[in-house]
């Protein structure tokens, strides 16, 4: 499937998306309420199936998270990156863990060091970070007096 | 026959020739510092990039083994030197500190690059470094660069020899 057709089709699949110019792969910005049941779609319709979720990633903006998602189809070889924005104060956004179970992993590291919540996630604790760490320190307002220098 | 006593450069002391063999003139601890500083096993450690010069030291094209370095030991218990070769944070500081407990004594320590050192690039604005492995284990010998050149190591390893045939300072 071409840009251009991957592009139609999922414009067909995903309410509202938009789409960004230059990038290397098509990229698709989503609401975080769409999120599961496109998800869902995009690994499952017979001419897309993205069986394989290949990273995730949280973006800190100070103004919001943005969670990006890598997609490739092992089938078809072609790949998809979705966007979603979300709230500062309470980032909050669907599990995929149980489409994709690489995410599992990856989504908890994305709640360690971002403090990014996966509701439904079967076991969101901390990945890097010592179990009794307070603080998500990747975000930009991340502060540690006892062992950061600031500079 | 000559019996005038023969000096060499590296080993400390005399031999006076004599019929049928020869008598030597030396200190023993000096002979005990001058073997150890000849065959010293370094434990596999590496924590990042200074590794990857660290391995190239060891192979074919730098070669360390011409200065006595050849058997690296995978465990501290046979190891004699412990080149810190990368970051050290803060949950592999405890592991840093139990390995060099678990070297048998004399142990020397090499501070490789600019993380071992002092953290390196990563002193400012980070929660997770430890800003130098001397906060953790006493350092012999540091080096320079990020990662320092093979030449850089070796030059490191042949001034920790001549600390040690120097003796307690």
């Amino acid at each position: 499937m071409t840009k251009e057709e991957l592009k139609q089709k999922l414009q067909e699949l995903l309410p509202s998306p938009i789409f960004e110019d230059g990038a290397e792969w098509p990229t698709a910005t989503i609401d975080p309420s769409a999120w599961k049941t496109a998800a869902k779609q995009l690994a499952a319709a017979g001419d897309l199936r993205f069986d394989y979720l290949f990273c995730v990633t949280a973006v800190d903006w100070r103004t919001h998270f943005t969670m990006v998602y890598h997609l490739t189809s092992t089938i078809y070889r072609h790949t998809l990156v979705i966007k979603v924005k979300l709230d500062h104060d309470h980032p909050v956004i669907p599990t995929v863990s149980d489409i994709w179970r690489t995410a599992e992993f990856h989504e908890r590291e994305a709640f360690d060091l971002c403090g990014i919540e996966f509701t439904g996630h079967p076991d969101l604790r901390r990945l890097f970070m010592p179990d009794d760490w307070k603080g998500w320190p990747l975000r930009k307002d991340y502060e540690d007096p006892v062992n950061m220098i600031k500079l | 026959m000559d019996v005038t006593p023969q000096k060499t450069a590296s080993f400390p002391g005399e031999v006076h020739p004599t019929a049928g063999g020869g008598i030597l003139v030396t200190k023993l601890d000096e002979v005990i510092n001058w073997a150890r500083s000849n065959s010293l096993w370094p434990l596999v450690f590496g924590t990042s990039c200074c590794a990857i010069e660290m391995m190239s030291t060891a192979g074919a094209k730098y070669d360390w083994s011409r200065f006595g370095f050849e058997v690296a030991r995978a465990t501290p218990r046979q190891a004699d030197v412990i080149i810190i070769a990368g970051t050290i944070v803060n949950k592999m500081a405890p592991v840093l500190k139990r390995l060099y407990d678990q070297m048998p004594d004399p142990k020397y320590v090499i501070a490789m690059g600019a993380c071992a050192t002092s953290g390196g690039p990563f002193f400012y604005n980070t929660y997770s470094v430890v800003k130098g492995a001397d906060h953790v284990i006493p350092v012999d010998v540091y080096v320079a660069g990020c990662p320092p050149r093979p030449e850089a190591l070796l030059h490191a390893l042949i001034t920790l020899q001549e600390k040690i045939r120097r003796g307690p300072s």
